[in-house]
């Protein structure tokens, strides 16, 4: 009784957070269950539009732009290109799930379990300091000073990740 | 923080379910896409409450997302190109590299 007393304080009182981790999670079980993959797809897009909104929640603002600019502007769309590419595997007399289902929603419970329970049986030594103040300013120099060869190698890896899919989408002359 | 915490488990947990689940492979990739955004929701947590003194649990959430729109870019590439040879993405019968 205590605990849901506990939990109805806390949904009153940051009420942002609760709506958009209902969206999430409900959004989320949309992606995995539903019967049309494109639905699916759309299902994918709130999901991130909804993680972008906690992003901004937790002060990540450079973040969440960059959240909403590459899975919702980019990745979803080359998805829903996919599954249009690949359409008649889309419709809704297919199965989409395989015979598994009980075996996964028992694996999931237990790691849910297991990291909910060690979650809360942690003792996390938060410090409860503001973030700096310019987010876009301090990733900015962070990029260009201590962190300039992970993003130099990052942009390498991108590059080759669209050769690689340009190499491997094209057709076969013979 | 703890809420935060519980919400990427809860979001990882359903990704784990997706892949496990799903027989379409794009279904398979976008359940992937919900791992990474769980694994990043715990980046930036831990960034804002366990060193907020800098961002550098948001620059690596920043490196997440840029490798997990690489990762779709040739998955979907190699979604394709099974299409074409075979007719079909059902993973439970793309098996040539198993012996």
């Amino acid at each position: 009784m205590e605990m849901v007393a506990n939990f109805i304080s806390d949904v009153s009182a940051n009420p942002l957070f609760y709506l958009l981790a209902f969206v999430t999670i409900a959004s989320a079980l949309c992606v995995v269950t539903l019967k049309n993959i494109f639905h699916s797809a759309l299902c994918l897009i709130l999901t991130l539009f909804s993680v972008a909104g906690l992003y901004i929640l937790l002060h990540a603002e450079f973040l969440a732009v960059a959240q909403v600019l590459i899975y919702v502007g980019a990745v979803s769309i080359l998805l829903i290109f996919a599954i249009m590419l690949t359409s008649q595997l889309a419709s809704r007399k297919i199965v989409q799930s395989n015979e598994q289902v009980t075996v996964a929603i028992f694996v999931c419970f237990l790691f849910l379990l297991v990291s909910i329970g060690s979650l809360f049986n942690t003792y996390w030594n938060g410090i409860n300091a503001p973030l700096p103040d310019n987010n876009i300013l301090t990733i900015g120099i962070l990029l260009m000073t201590d962190y300039v060869l992970p993003f130099e190698v990052v942009s390498i890896v991108m590059l080759a990740a669209l050769i690689g899919a340009i190499v491997l989408a094209r057709e076969e002359r013979s | 923080m703890l809420q935060y915490l519980a919400l990427a488990a809860i979001l990882f947990a359903i990704g784990v379910f997706g892949v496990l689940t799903r027989r379409n492979a794009i279904g398979i990739l976008m359940s992937l896409e919900l791992m990474f955004n769980a694994a990043n929701i715990n980046l930036v947590v831990f960034n804002k409450y366990i060193g907020p003194d800098n961002l550098i649990g948001q620059i690596f959430a920043l490196f997440v997302v840029v490798i997990a729109a690489a990762e779709a870019v040739v998955g979907l590439a190699i979604v394709l190109l099974l299409y074409r040879n075979w007719r079909g993405i059902d993973v439970d019968h793309i098996n040539i590299m198993k012996w």
